[in-house]
């Protein structure tokens, strides 16, 4: 099996598109999961199916080839980022309501969009739940481009990032910077969200971020641990999805959810298992 | 001349409409170890958010380190132990290493990182605190005590001129808040670092303390912890707006 993809041209492509948002999309996800924003990673899935449904619209329209459906989505998403900061600003007591209001907006313009392109077909089916076929050449360049420019920015910030994460009002006092800062996490954020939706698809592409880090929070110490922990998760995730969406013909954005959520049982399992072990040696010392 | 780490003039502030803080006047000398008391919402942690620049005074001025605020930029002389310190996210997945090493973030800069030198600094500001055998631990499994060790260890690896404390004891059990006091006076005595603490318990405070304050809108008292300790119970009862009764422990 894992020879036809490194056989096949196409698969080839999915397969290291796969290889790297299993990287990019944990690795962000620590940062989401850690400030309690994953229900933005949701929000903005949404909005870049928006960007989707534009981009297949004025392909199909106006015979317009190269913004490619990525790119718009990668823009709307981006966009949709900024709102979701203006409107945390505007409700600052209600900060949640940004979520609702940005995730059917989302959905509301791709209902729109999808019609005006003549309604459903495959190419938007691949979007919804991801493909194994469907990474063109120009898609993997793309999302080379966005890992290599997501990598090295989290790498040069990544002390402000995780100071700024943990305790916010502390990392002001000291001097940081965190408007702008926060302003580059949800604009990475946003670009990991785009460029992983050909893989898991739009409706899973949170599931990605979130799964490999909610499994390694249960087993790692500290922050440095968990991130590559859940990176380790994530690829073992995308890998065997791949394999098994190509084999049984399923969308691989389900079975590397459902991988995902395998991985995430078998943490939780295996933390039991060591408290309880704690816990028999304390006896056996004990009195 | 004595120096002063901060000085205030005349400050006021008010949330919207309600005056919280009216002319307050107020100097905290080099070396001193300040106990800020008062009752509850008498204008404590605003005053210590002026000092630390988050909120701008309506009126008067200040100096920290001999700089005006506006011009100052020294952030990281000033180390700061938050009232909600404690009420951190304590499943987020960080070690006490990895806690301390955020206090040097700022100071390191952008575009930088951490060296060997820094990795040596962030140690012995853990063994300072006395919790260097945790220091691979994570933070959410230790104590309320150990934790609040654990971020004075993130201010101290700044090496700061000023360590401010907002009731940094609340949830901390009496054996714990001993040795926390015993810490802060080696802190004080022995590496001279200026000290405001606000506290409630003022019975252990006023053990240690070099200077006492009493805020409830304005300064109604600054002298040492014997005069403190001395007023009557009417005088006091006139600052808080109800009785009170001071707990003295003796040894
Ligand atoms: N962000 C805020 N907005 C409006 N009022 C506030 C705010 N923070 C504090 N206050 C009010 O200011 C007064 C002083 O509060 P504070 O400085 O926290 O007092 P303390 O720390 O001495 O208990 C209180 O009456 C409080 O209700
Ligand atoms: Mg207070």
């Amino acid at each position: 099996m894992l020879a036809d993809f490194l056989e096949y041209d196409f698969l080839r492509n999915t397969f290291l598109t796969g290889l790297l948002i299993g990287i990019i999309a944990p690795l962000l996800g620590t940062f989401v999961v850690v400030r309690r924003l994953s229900l933005i990673a949701d929000a903005l899935s949404h909005v870049t199916l928006a960007g989707i449904a534009f981009g297949l619209f004025i392909e199909k329209k106006f015979a317009i080839t190269f913004i490619t459906p990525i790119y718009s989505g990668m823009a709307f998403s981006v966009i949709g980022s900024i709102f979701i900061e203006k409107l945390r600003g505007v409700y600052k007591a209600y900060q949640e309501l940004a979520i609702p209001i940005i995730l059917s907006g989302g959905v509301g313009l791709s209902v729109i969009f999808i019609s005006l392109a003549n309604g459903f077909n495959t190419d938007l089916f691949n979007y919804l739940f991801g493909s194994v076929s469907a990474v063109s050449v120009k898609d993997l360049y793309s999302i080379l481009t966005i890992s290599v420019i997501v990598l090295l920015l989290v790498g040069l910030f990544y002390k402000e990032l995780f100071t700024l994460s943990f305790d916010e009002e502390h990392a002001k006092i000291s001097g940081i910077h965190s408007k702008p800062i926060h302003f580059l996490f949800i604009i990475l954020t946003a670009l990991v969200i785009a460029a992983s939706i050909r893989i898991v698809g739009v409706l899973l592409v949170s599931a990605l971020m979130t799964l490999p880090v909610a499994a390694s929070m249960r087993l790692a110490k500290g922050f440095k641990q968990m991130m590559f922990l859940s990176i380790a998760f994530g690829e073992l995730a995308v890998i065997m999805g791949l394999i098994s969406g190509y084999y049984f013909s399923i969308p691989p954005g389900g079975t590397i959810v459902v991988i995902s959520i395998v991985i995430l049982l078998l943490s939780i399992g295996i933390k039991k298992f060591k408290i309880n072990r704690i816990r028999k040696q304390v006896n056996i010392n004990g009195y | 001349m004595t120096e002063t780490v901060v000085s205030m003039n005349n400050i006021s502030y008010a949330y919207e409409r309600k005056n919280v803080l009216e002319n307050v006047n107020l100097e905290i000398p080099k070396g001193s170890f300040m106990g800020l008391v008062g009752p509850n919402g008498g204008g404590k942690t605003t005053l210590i958010k002026i000092i630390l620049g988050l909120i701008r005074p309506d009126s008067g001025n200040i100096q920290l380190l001999g700089k005006n605020i506006d011009t100052f930029r020294d952030w990281n002389k000033i180390g700061f132990v938050s009232q909600k310190a404690n009420a951190f996210n304590k499943g987020f997945p960080a070690t006490v290493f990895e806690v301390v090493s955020m206090g040097l973030t700022a100071k390191i800069g952008y575009l930088k990182f951490f060296k060997a030198k820094h990795k040596q600094k962030i140690l012995e500001a853990i063994e300072q605190v006395g919790m260097l055998e945790f220091a691979y631990q994570n933070i959410g499994n230790l104590s309320g005590g150990q934790q609040q060790r654990i971020f004075i260890a993130r201010s101290l690896v700044n090496e700061p001129e000023l360590l401010i404390l907002d009731e940094p004891t609340v949830g901390v059990d009496a054996e714990n808040v001993k040795r926390f006091y015993e810490l802060l006076h080696r802190l004080n005595r022995e590496q001279n670092i200026t000290l405001l603490l606000v506290t409630h318990d003022t019975g252990t405070m006023t053990e240690h303390a070099t200077d006492i304050v009493c805020l409830n809108r304005t300064l109604h008292f600054h002298g040492d912890p014997q005069t403190y300790t001395s007023l009557s119970e009417k005088d006091l009862s006139t600052i808080y707006g109800h009785p009170v009764n001071i707990v003295v422990h003796d040894h």
